[in-house]
């Protein structure tokens, strides 16, 4: 396949490649499903008579990559792990139309995940719930939600199920406070805390996205890792979209655009599903790989917390939410 | 030959020199630096005390000047015996011992990091040891000390090294000579011939702990106001979209170690003169 695909980039001139190549700027644990993806729509690309299509993919924290992509990096896909990410293409950069989310069915959203707690074989802490990561000596592992887009999920995720719980927000203002002083390591990204968790075999419990965590058990078959459902979770939503401004430049509109529907497509939807992103359609989903996902409650970020600018705002801009509990913590531990 | 001559001569072509390397100096580092300036000189004093007076971007300086001090006086104090066990006898194995001192500038810093972080861990080899004891080197500030201190190491030995292959003998001799002991000769003959390389090596390596971010993100818990680095600091204002806080922050950090360098060349001429 790679040889294929090395000889095919060889033998195309520079014309002939001109709108044949797309980079898909993506966040961090998502290599392994873009590389199957991608390869998959070569694949059906050459059945359809279109040669010497490629499509490069580059991974990293969300934030990182958006950024890089407003810094000039030429994308004609951004797949990013939250709105927020590609609203600031759009408002700061001006990349893409303000309404980018309306341009694709499912508010751009073509396959989902939830937040869910890993935790070591057998259970030791028992962890059942959000409640239990607050009990003494549990070690939670969660990445930096400064740079993280999975760690925004976990921290809203958190928030959503205390302020149930608890009542006011407020007080799970104050859960999430306790939460974060059983955090010994902020790790950057997501798959950077999945490694802490996994590797270096740091902390009892992770909060991870569910497609990382079902990865990490099929990876490591032999640690036993268990996945925990919370009794309320979030509708974790990596939406995806065009860089209008990109594919002018690189002369790749029909392209990108047949990319992203083919994310949508029967085919696109069944590797989501292999590889552990609930699909938008699960009809088109293989019964096997569907049966692993669990039903439980989840909020969403437009419902729960009215959108990515305001939960942003409010929970993750400087002076937020976030910063108050850690400038707390820090008051508290000298 | 005449033109080998020619070309040897001091002022063949008087500017030259200078010119060509003012030039390359100021594409490869003036430039930039000066973006950075020129990006910070739109920021208001206001939004510059804001930005510093932020008790996590101050803790974090704080962290990152200690870690990387601390460090750089263990590199000068472990790495001076270095060089010298290198310099001055013959053993087997000691060109193979040569050639690892390097392996710190050659190794990629995230793999120092995680090889340090995988051995140092809870669960490490040396880690589950130390743990026994109650030391925890991962996450915490010591962790942040042995990156920098695994970074910072070849600067010390390899600047005072070759300084102490061209001392002379023969001084070392006279004084013996002259009833000196060997603690004094150490201290007045040696110790002054390698004092300047001895600190242009650590101002190197307390440059580069410093700015070090590769290896200590993987062994530092990055706990905003214990063991989060100032160059953290600001890729996570980058990350943000605070281009304004970032910039600021790097300014700030770029003055401290200019200053600190500047102090220590400083001290450096006045031991001269």
């Amino acid at each position: 396949m790679a040889l294929a695909l090395l000889a095919l980039s060889g033998c195309g001139g520079e014309d002939s490649s001109r709108g044949r190549r797309l980079l898909n700027v993506s966040y961090d644990p998502t290599r392994e499903l873009y590389q199957e993806m991608n390869a998959a729509f070569v694949a059906q690309c050459e059945s359809e008579g279109l040669k010497g299509v490629r499509v490069e993919q580059s991974h990293g924290g969300s934030g990182k990559q958006a950024r890089a992509v407003l810094d000039g990096l030429e994308a004609d896909v951004v797949t990013l792990a939250l709105g927020y990410d590609i609203d600031m293409l759009s408002f700061q950069g001006r990349l893409l139309p303000g309404d980018w989310a309306t341009l694709l069915p499912n508010h751009s959203v073509p396959s989902y995940s939830t937040i869910v707690l890993l935790v070591r074989s057998g259970n030791p802490r028992q962890i059942r719930d959000w409640d239990d990561l607050v009990k003494d000596g549990v070690e939670v592992i969660t990445p930096n939600p400064k740079t993280s887009g999975g760690a925004r999920w976990n921290y809203l995720a958190a928030l959503a199920w205390a302020t149930r719980k608890y009542g006011s927000r407020t007080a799970a203002l104050e859960y999430l406070a306790k939460l974060f002083r059983h955090v010994p390591v902020l790790d950057t990204g997501a798959r950077g805390a999945t490694n802490t968790f996994v590797r270096q075999r740091k902390g009892d419990v992770l909060i991870a996205w569910e497609s990382e965590a079902l990865l990490a058990q099929r990876e490591l078959p032999d640690e036993g890792f268990e996945i925990v459902y919370p009794s309320l979770s979030i509708k974790a939503e990596p939406p995806v979209a065009m860089v209008t401004l990109g594919v002018q430049a690189n002369g790749t509109r029909e392209l990108a655009e047949k990319y992203l529907l083919f994310l949508y497509s029967d085919a696109g939807q069944a590797i989501a599903a292999r590889h552990f992103y609930r699909p938008f359609r699960p009809e088109a989903a293989q019964p096997q790989d569907l049966q692993r996902f669990r039903d439980l409650p989840m909020v969403s970020i437009a419902a729960e917390f009215g959108g990515w600018m305001t939960a942003h705002a409010e929970h993750f801009a400087n002076g937020g939410t976030f910063d108050q509990i850690m400038a707390a913590r820090n008051a508290a531990t000298p | 030959m005449s033109l080998l001559r020619l070309l040897r001569r001091p002022r063949c072509v008087p500017m030259l020199n200078f010119g060509l390397g003012m030039t390359y100096l100021t594409l490869l580092v003036l430039v930039p630096v000066a973006c950075l300036v020129l990006r910070a000189a739109n920021v208001s004093w206001d939004e510059c005390r804001r930005v510093l007076a932020t008790p996590d971007n101050w803790a974090a300086l704080r962290l990152s000047l200690t870690q990387a001090l601390l460090a750089a006086c263990f590199n000068t104090v472990t790495g001076v015996p270095l060089a010298w066990v290198l310099s001055r006898y013959e053993f087997p194995g000691r060109r193979f011992l040569d050639v690892w001192i390097d392996l710190p500038f050659a190794l990629p810093t995230a793999v120092a990091g995680i090889a340090l972080c995988g051995l140092y861990g809870p669960h490490g080899l040396a880690g589950s040891w130390l743990a026994r004891l109650g030391i925890q080197v991962a996450y915490t500030p010591l962790g942040i000390w042995l990156a920098l201190v695994f970074v910072g190491l070849p600067f010390v030995v390899r600047t005072v090294q070759p300084v102490m292959l061209n001392l002379d003998l023969s001084q070392e001799e006279a004084a013996a000579c002259l009833g000196a002991s060997r603690w004094y000769c150490l201290r007045r003959v040696v110790l002054p011939e390698l004092l300047p390389a001895i600190l242009a090596g650590f101002s190197m390596a307390l440059a580069r702990g410093i700015g070090e971010y590769g290896s200590v993100i993987f062994i530092a818990g990055n706990i905003p106001g214990e063991t989060e680095i100032l160059p953290l600091r600001i890729v996570h204002a980058l990350e943000g979209y605070d281009y304004t806080g970032a910039t600021i922050l790097a300014v700030a950090m770029l003055a401290v170690s200019f200053a600190l360098l500047a102090v220590i060349n400083l001290l450096q001429r006045h031991r001269r003169a």
